[in-house]
C-alpha cells in the first residue's frame, strides 16, 4: 500500500468515527441503545457509499463491502434453509428425541416414508463432496430436473399455449364477436371515437399482426427470406417496441431503489431531509 | 188499519233483519282463513349428484323452484338447505376441539412437553377410528341422527354447492363415501312458514382421477408429444434436419478465439435459475459447447453460479467436456464454483470478478432478474465482449442495449441445439416449429370461428381450472 492509500482509508476511518459519534449523540436523547444504533445506522451509511464507490472503480471499501455481503448472504441463507426447512419441516415429523433438542413441537404421526425419501436423496446429494462416492449425487440430481421438467411440461402447455391461442380469438370485424352483418351495416355504424369501434378493431388487428409476425420470426426451420423474411422483420419490430416500452416503465422502479437509497442517506444518516 | 200498518212495518222489520243476519254470516264465512294456504309449495325434482373435476367433499344440489318463488301472498323468500347428519359427527367435533385445545396450550407451554405430545397422538388415533365409522353412519339413516342446515340461497335460485375441506381436522370436514341426504325448505319471511321437500338421497361425493375441463390440455400433451418423438426419432435416422443460423450463436466461437488470443478467461454466468428452469437446462449445453472449445484451446473458464444444485449440474458438464476433448487433466476443481444464494450478493461477486480478472468474454445465458444490467453495463466497463440469451422478457431490453449479441427468448432453447446438434435436441426443436405452425393454424382458425359465430370452435380453447 502506499502513502495515497494510507491517507483515504485514514480519512475514512476518522469520518466514519466522527459520524458514529455524532449519530449516537443525537440519538442519546431518545434511544438508549444509541451507542449500537448509532453504529448500525453509520456502518450502513458506509456500506452504501462503499457499494457506490464502484461507479468510479474498483477499490478496497467495495471489495470490503461485497466480501462481506457475499459471506453474510451466504451463511445467511445457509441457515434460514437449516432452521426453516430442515428444523422447521422435518424434524418435528421425524423424531421426538430431535425434535425436543431442538425445541421445536413434535408432530406426532404415524411413520410415513414420504418424509425418509426426501432425507435419503438429501444425503446422496451431500455426497458430492466425496471423491468415491460423488456418483451418488447424480440420482437425486436426475429427479430433481426430470420430475421439474415433466410438472412444469403440463402447466406450461396450458398458461404458455393453450390459454394465449384462445386470447389470439379477438374480433376483427366489429367491437364483439359474432357481429359481422356485412359491409353496409359495417360502414353505416362506423364509430372513429377514441373508445369506439374503429379503436378497438385497430388494436384487435395489431394484436394479431403483432402475435402472428412475431411468431414467424421465432420459426427456426425456415431461411427468412422473401414473405416470410418480411413477415419476420414486422415481428422483430413489434418485439423491440415491446421491449423498450419495458425499458422505460423497469428504469422508473429501479429509479424509484435509488431514491429510497439517497432518503435514507440524506434523512436517516445525515438529517438533511426530514 | 192501524194495525195492520204496524204489522207489516214489524214483517219487514224482521225480515230485513233476517237477510242481514245472513249476510253478516256469509261474511263471516269468508273471514275464517285455510291455515295449508298460508304455507308455500315446495320444491320439486330435488336432485343431487358429485361434483365434477374436483378432490372429493363437494355435492351439487339442484331443484325446480317453489311456484310461489317471489309471488304473491305465501311468496317463498329463501330456501334452507338441511343435510341429515349422524350423532357421530359430534363426537368428532369434540375431538377436534380437544385437540384445538391440546395444540394451543403446547405452543403456550414453551418446552414442548411429552404428555401433550402423547395425548394428541391419542386424541388424533380417537379422531380417525370415528372417520372410519362415518359411512355406516351415515348409512344408519333414519336412525341416530338429525336434519341440520347447511346453507341458505335467495329465492330464484334452483341450485347449491355444499362443499367442505379435506382437512380431518376442520369442523367443516365433508367425508368421502358416505350417503348424504338433502332436503330444501321453501321460507316465507315468516322463518317458521315454510314447506319441506322431498329428500333427495343417498348421494355420495368422492374425487376424480381426472380433470374432464383440461381435456385441451392432454390433447396438447399428446400432440407435441407424438410430434417431439416423431422428430427426434427422424434426428435418430440422420435426417438433416435444417436450422436457420442464429448470428448470437455463430458469435460464440469468434468471442472464444478472442479470449484465447487475448489471454483471458471467459466468464460464463448460467443466471439466477434452478436446475429445474428450462433456460437453465437449454444454458447448461450451451456451458458444455463452449467448454469443450475452451478446453481445445486451453483457456481459462470460470463458471460463478447461484444456485448449488446448478453448481453441480455445471461442474459435471464442464468436466464431461473437458473429457470429450481429450484433456482432462485441464480441468480444474475452481472452474465452476458456488458464491451465494442472495441476488444482489451474487452480482457484487461477479461484478468485482469482472473487473479484477477481466474476462475477455462474458456469455450470460439463463433465467436473471434485475441484475441483468448490472451485470451488462459492468461487462461494458470492463471491455469483454458479451452474448447474452434469456427467456425473461423483463430483462430482454437490458441485455439487447449492453450486450454485442443477445439470443431472444427462444433462441436461447435453440442455440443448445445448434450448438449440440444432438438428435433429441434438434428432434425437439423441429417439434417446437411445427407446434408454432399448429398455433398460427389454430389462431386462424378461431379468428374466423370467433368473427363468424361459430363458439364451438372457441369453447375447444377453454380451459377449467
Amino acid at each position: 500500500m502506499n502513502r495515497s492509500t494510507y491517507i483515504v482509508v485514514g480519512v475514512v476511518v476518522v469520518l466514519f468515527l466522527l459520524s458514529w459519534i455524532l449519530k449516537a449523540v443525537s440519538l442519546s436523547g431518545e434511544d438508549h441503545r444509541y451507542i449500537l444504533h448509532g453504529f448500525l445506522i453509520t456502518m450502513s451509511a458506509f456500506l452504501t457509499l462503499a457499494i457506490f464507490s464502484f461507479l468510479y472503480r474498483d477499490n478496497p471499501f467495495y471489495k470490503f463491502a461485497e466480501h462481506l455481503f457475499v459471506g453474510v448472504s451466504a451463511a445467511f441463507w445457509m441457515t434460514q434453509g437449516f432452521w426453516s426447512t430442515i428444523v422447521g419441516n422435518l424434524i418435528p415429523r421425524l423424531s421426538a428425541g430431535f425434535s425436543e433438542f431442538f425445541m421445536v413441537p413434535h408432530q406426532p404421526s404415524p411413520w410415513n416414508i414420504a418424509y425418509w425419501i426426501p432425507v435419503i436423496l438429501g444425503i446422496l446429494l451431500l455426497m458430492r463432496l466425496s471423491a468415491k462416492y460423488g456418483w451418488l449425487s447424480r440420482w437425486p440430481l436426475a429427479l430433481i430436473v426430470g420430475t421439474t421438467a415433466g410438472l412444469n411440461f403440463v402447466r406450461y402447455l396450458r398458461s404458455d399455449f393453450i390459454v394465449q391461442v384462445s386470447s389470439t380469438f379477438v374480433p376483427l370485424l366489429g367491437r364483439e364477436p359474432h357481429q359481422w352483418q356485412g359491409g353496409g351495416a359495417f360502414i353505416s355504424h362506423l364509430d372513429l371515437s377514441a373508445t369506439g369501434q374503429l379503436a378497438a378493431l385497430l388494436t384487435n388487428w395489431i394484436i394479431f399482426l403483432g402475435v402472428f409476425c412475431g411468431i414467424v420470426y421465432f420459426f427456426f426451420s425456415k431461411e427468412h427470406t422473401g414473405v416470410f423474411g418480411r413477415a419476420s422483420r414486422v415481428g422483430i419490430w413489434v418485439l423491440m417496441i415491446t421491449f423498450g416500452a419495458s425499458f422505460g416503465y423497469t428504469v422508473m422502479g429501479r429509479i424509484s431503489l435509488l431514491v429510497g437509497r439517497v432518503t435514507f442517506l440524506f434523512r436517516d444518516w445525515l438529517e438533511l431531509i426530514s | 188499519m192501524k194495525n195492520k200498518c204496524l204489522m207489516a212495518v214489524v214483517l219487514l222489520l224482521v225480515g230485513f233483519s233476517g237477510v242481514a243476519a245472513e249476510e253478516e254470516a256469509l261474511a263471516g264465512d269468508t273471514l275464517v282463513t285455510d291455515p295449508m294456504l298460508l304455507f308455500p309449495a315446495p320444491v320439486t325434482n330435488l336432485e343431487g349428484r358429485d361434483s365434477d373435476n374436483d378432490h372429493g367433499h363437494s355435492v351439487d344440489l339442484s331443484w325446480e323452484l317453489s311456484p310461489d318463488d317471489g309471488a304473491g301472498q305465501r311468496s317463498v323468500m329463501k330456501y334452507d338447505i338441511f343435510r341429515w347428519i349422524p350423532t357421530l359427527m359430534d363426537s368428532a367435533d369434540v375431538i377436534r376441539s380437544a385437540i384445538g385445545v391440546a395444540l394451543t396450550a403446547r405452543e403456550v407451554d414453551e418446552v414442548p412437553g411429552a404428555d401433550w405430545n402423547d395425548t394428541l397422538r391419542f386424541l388424533r388415533d380417537v379422531l380417525d377410528t370415528l372417520i372410519v365409522q362415518f359411512p355406516a353412519a351415515h348409512a344408519a339413516y333414519p336412525n341416530d341422527g338429525e336434519w341440520r342446515r347447511v346453507g341458505m340461497v335467495p329465492s330464484g335460485e334452483g341450485c347449491f354447492e355444499h362443499s367442505g375441506p379435506k382437512d380431518r381436522l376442520s369442523s367443516d370436514f365433508l367425508p368421502d363415501y358416505c350417503d348424504f341426504r338433502f332436503r330444501v325448505d321453501a321460507v316465507t319471511s315468516d322463518e317458521s312458514i315454510r314447506t319441506s321437500s322431498d329428500v333427495a338421497g343417498p348421494i355420495q361425493c368422492y374425487g376424480q382421477w381426472f380433470n374432464s375441463g383440461r381435456k385441451p390440455v392432454l390433447v396438447g400433451v399428446l400432440v407435441f408429444g407424438f410430434l417431439t418423438i416423431l422428430m427426434v426419432s427422424r434426428a435418430r435416422k440422420g435426417a438433416d434436419l435444417y436450422v436457420r443460423p442464429i448470428s448470437g450463436i455463430e458469435a460464440v466461437d469468434d468471442a472464444i478465439g478472442r479470449a484465447t488470443e487475448m489471454g483471458r478467461p471467459i466468464l460464463y454466468v448460467l443466471g439466477l435459475g434452478t436446475a429445474a428452469d428450462v433456460a437453465t437446462i437449454a444454458s447448461f449445453t450451451i456451458l458444455g459447447r463452449v467448454a469443450k472449445r475452451v478446453a481445445e484451446y486451453q483457456t481459462d473458464l470460470i463458471v460463478p453460479t447461484y444456485d448449488p444444485i446448478v453448481m453441480s449440474v455445471a461442474q459435471e458438464v464442464v468436466k464431461s467436456s473437458y473429457l470429450d476433448a481429450g484433456r482432462p487433466e485441464g480441468y480444474n476443481e475452481d472452474t465452476v464454483h458456488f458464491v451465494t444464494q442472495s441476488q444482489f450478493a451474487y452480482v457484487a461477486a461477479v461484478n468485482g470478478i469482472m473487473l479484477r480478472q477481466r474476462p475477455a468474454t462474458n456469455i450470460y445465458m439463463g433465467m436473471f432478474h434485475a441484475e441483468s444490467l448490472l451485470l451488462a453495463e459492468t461487462g461494458v466497463e470492463a471491455g469483454s465482449i458479451q452474448i447474452a440469451g434469456t427467456d425473461q422478457i423483463a430483462q430482454l431490453p437490458f441485455f439487447i442495449v449492453a450486450c454485442d449479441y443477445t439470443l431472444i427468448g427462444e433462441e436461447l432453447y435453440a442455440a443448445s441445439a445448434y450448438l449440440g446438434r444432438e438428435p433429441v435436441l434438434l428432434g425437439s426443436l423441429k417439434a417446437q416449429d411445427y407446434a408454432k405452425a399448429a398455433v398460427v393454424m389454430l389462431a386462424l382458425l378461431g379468428l374466423a370461428a370467433s368473427n363468424f359465430a361459430l363458439p364451438w370452435f372457441v369453447n375447444l380453447f377453454h380451459v377449467i381450472d
